[in-house]
C-alpha cells in the first residue's frame, strides 16, 4: 500500500508539470542522486516494517487486550486533546493573528515553543508544574486531593501540550492571508463580533482549521515522550499506542510491529485526508 | 564545469555518510586492528549503574589502553537489542531469564552469576502514605510504581507481592528500577519496589521500608561475553574483573549480595 503511494504521487506530479507546460520535465543529474538516496531513506524503512509483518497472526497479535486498550485510549485522548485545542487554540490564534498588543511577538514565541522543543522535555516541565509535587500540582493535591499524573487526563493534557501549537499556526496563519473585506462587510451590515467570527471568519479558514486539526490529532496520536514522562504508564490507563509498541518490542516484537502497522495505516488516512483539504484550500482562495 | 563540482560534491557527501554510519555501526568494537587495548561496550541491568560505573573506572585504572562503555537499561530490553544485533561485547543482567533469551539466541555462553539483590519498599523521605511495611502497598490510597512485569524487578516485585498474599494496584509501570526510584524521589508516588541497593544508592533522597527475610524474593545476576564480540579477550577481562575479589568488594559494598 505504502510502495504503491509514492509511484501514484509522482505520475500526479508529472502529469501536473506536464499540464503546466512541461518547463522542467527531466531532473538534473546531480539533484537526482542525492534525491533518490532520500527517498530510499524514507521509503525503506516502512518497506522494513511490511517485510517483518506477522501477517498471518497480526488478528491474534491485535486482539491482545493490551493492544485494543491501547488502541482505544489512544484514539480517545487525541481527539480529546484535539478538541481542548479547537476550543482553546482558535480563540489564541485569532488574538495572535488580529489584535495587536506589547509583548505580542514573545508570546507567539513562548506558546509555539513545544513545536521545537523535545517532548519529554514537556513531559518533565509538565511533571514539574502539575506533578504532585509540583508548583500547581502542589494545591491540586492538598485543597482537592487531585492527582493528574498518571491518570488519562496526565495522558490528554501532555498531548495537548505538544499537538495544540501544530493547530494554533495552521489556524494564525490562514487568518493572516484571509480576506478581511468579508469580516468587514458583515460588520458595516450590523453583524455582532462574535456574529462576524463564527458566520464569516471559522467558514474563511476552515479549510486550514480542518488542517490543523488533523495535524494537531495526528501529532496527539503519536506523542510518546511527554505522556510517559509526564503521565507514566499503565494498560488501559496511559499506556497509549506509541507506548505499547515501545514495551511490546521487549515482550512479543510481532505484536510490536502489528501495531506499528496500525499506527502506519491511521498515519497513511491523515496524510489522505490533508491533501483533501489542503487541495480545497487552494480552489477556495 | 559547475555541473561537474556539484556532482563531486555530492559524491564526496555520499562517501562521507557512508564512512561515518560505516564507523558508528561498530563504534562498541571499532578499533579492532589495534592489539594494545579496545573499546568494549557493557549491556548492563540499570540497578548495575552506580556500581558498574565504578568497576569501569577501575578496569580502566588496572588496564591501561582499555576504555569501556555502558549501555543502562531494563534487561529484558537490553537483551532484546541483544538479539537484534545490538554491539556488545559484554552482558550484565538482573535475572537469568533475560540472560537465557540471549543464551538461546546464540548471541552468549557460560553466563556466570556474579551477584544476588533483593528487594525493599522506597518511599519519599517525608513518606507522606506513611508506609510501614509492602503489605502498606494494596492500600488503595496508596500510590505505587512499579517496574514493567517483563523487565526482572517487576519480576521480583511480584514474587514478593505473591510471598506476602497481597494484591498491588499500582499506578504506574515504569520502564527500569531507576525510573520507579526516579518517581519515589520527585514524590510522585508514595512508594515503589526497588532493590535493597537502589535504596542504598539513593541515601537521604528516600527512605527504605525492609521487607522481612521471609517474604523478601531475591535475583541473581548473571554475566557473559557476546559471542559477536570483536574484543573477546577485553570482554573476558572485564567480566573476570566483576567476578574477582576487587569486583565483588564493590558489589558488596553497594548492598549486592554474593551469589
Amino acid at each position: 500500500m505504502t510502495v504503491a503511494a509514492p509511484s501514484h504521487l509522482t505520475a500526479r506530479e508529472r502529469a501536473r508539470r506536464a499540464a503546466r507546460g512541461g518547463a522542467s520535465r527531466s531532473v538534473p543529474a546531480p539533484l537526482l542522486a542525492p534525491a533518490l538516496i532520500a527517498v530510499g531513506f524514507l521509503v525503506l524503512p516502512l518497506v522494513g516494517l511490511l517485510i517483518r509483518a506477522p501477517w498471518g497472526r497480526i488478528g491474534a497479535a491485535l486482539s491482545g487486550a493490551d493492544a485494543t486498550q491501547a488502541l482505544i485510549l489512544s484514539l480517545w485522548t487525541a481527539s480529546a486533546s484535539t478538541l481542548i485545542s479547537l476550543a482553546i487554540g482558535v480563540p489564541l490564534a485569532w488574538v495572535l493573528a488580529r489584535s495587536s498588543f506589547p509583548g505580542q511577538r514573545l508570546l507567539r514565541a513562548l506558546v509555539t515553543l513545544p513545536l521545537v522543543l523535545p517532548p519529554v522535555v514537556g513531559g518533565v516541565a509538565l511533571l514539574l508544574a502539575f506533578g504532585r509535587t509540583g508548583f500547581i500540582g502542589r494545591y491540586l493535591d492538598d485543597w482537592f486531593g487531585l492527582t493528574i499524573p498518571f491518570t488519562p487526563v496526565a495522558v490528554v493534557m501532555a498531548e495537548t501540550f505538544v499537538a495544540m501549537p501544530f493547530l494554533i499556526i495552521a489556524v494564525e496563519g490562514a487568518l493572516r492571508s484571509a480576506d478581511q473585506g468579508f469580516e468587514e462587510a458583515a460588520a458595516t451590515l450590523g453583524a455582532k463580533r462574535m456574529t462576524v467570527f463564527r458566520r464569516v471568519t471559522v467558514p474563511l479558514v476552515a479549510p486550514s482549521l480542518g488542517a490543523g486539526a488533523v495535524l494537531c490529532w495526528a501529532r496527539a496520536l503519536g506523542e510518546f515522550g511527554a505522556t510517559i514522562t509526564f503521565a507514566g504508564s499503565f494498560p488501559g490507563q496511559t499506556e497509549t499506542m506509541p507506548i505499547a509498541v515501545y514495551y511490546a518490542l521487549e515482550t512479543d516484537p510481532d505484536a510490536a510491529i502489528a501495531l506499528s502497522l496500525v499506527l502506519l495505516l491511521v498515519s497513511i488516512v491523515v496524510l489522505i485526508s490533508l491533501r483533501d483539504h489542503w487541495l480545497r484550500g487552494g480552489s477556495l482562495s | 564545469m559547475r555541473r561537474f563540482t556539484v556532482i563531486a560534491v555530492a559524491l564526496a557527501a555520499v562517501a562521507a555518510a557512508g564512512c561515518s554510519s560505516s564507523g558508528s555501526g561498530s563504534s562498541g568494537s571499532s578499533a579492532s586492528a589495534s592489539p594494545a587495548g579496545g573499546t568494549i561496550t557493557v549491556f548492563a541491568a540499570a540497578s548495575l549503574m552506580g556500581t558498574f560505573t565504578q568497576l569501569g573506572k577501575q578496569f580502566e585504572t588496572a588496564h591501561p589502553g582499555d576504555t569501556v562503555k555502558f549501555s543502562f537499561g531494563p534487561s529484558s530490553g537490553l537483551s532484546e537489542q541483544i538479539t537484534s544485533g545490538a554491539p556488545a561485547d559484554v552482558f550484565a543482567s538482573a535475572a537469568p531469564a533475560n540472560m537465557d533469551t540471549v543464551v538461546s539466541a546464540g548471541d552468549a555462553s557460560n553466563p556466570q552469576n556474579f551477584a544476588q539483590n533483593t528487594m525493599e519498599v522506597a518511599t519519599p523521605p517525608n513518606n507522606p502514605a506513611k508506609v510501614t511495611s509492602v503489605n502498606d502497598l494494596a492500600k488503595k490510597s496508596v500510590k505505587v510504581a512499579l517496574c514493567q512485569p517483563q523487565v526482572p524487578c517487576g519480576v521480583v516485585a511480584a514474587e514478593v507481592f505473591k510471598n506476602v498474599g497481597i494484591t498491588v494496584k499500582p499506578v504506574t509501570l515504569q520502564p527500569d528500577v531507576k525510573s520507579v526510584l526516579a518517581q519515589v524521589e520527585l514524590g510522585s508516588v508514595d512508594a515503589g519496589m526497588v532493590y535493597v541497593t537502589d535504596v542504598m544508592a539513593a541515601g537521604s533522597k528516600v527512605n527504605g521500608v525492609k521487607i522481612s527475610a521471609s517474604d523478601n524474593a531475591s535475583t541473581e545476576y548473571p554475566i557473559a561475553t557476546i559471542n559477536s564480540s570483536k574484543h573477546k579477550s577485553e570482554a573476558q577481562a572485564f567480566m573476570n574483573y566483576v567476578l574477582s575479589p576487587a569486583g565483588q568488594q564493590v558489589l558488596t559494598a553497594a548492598g549486592f549480595e554474593k551469589p
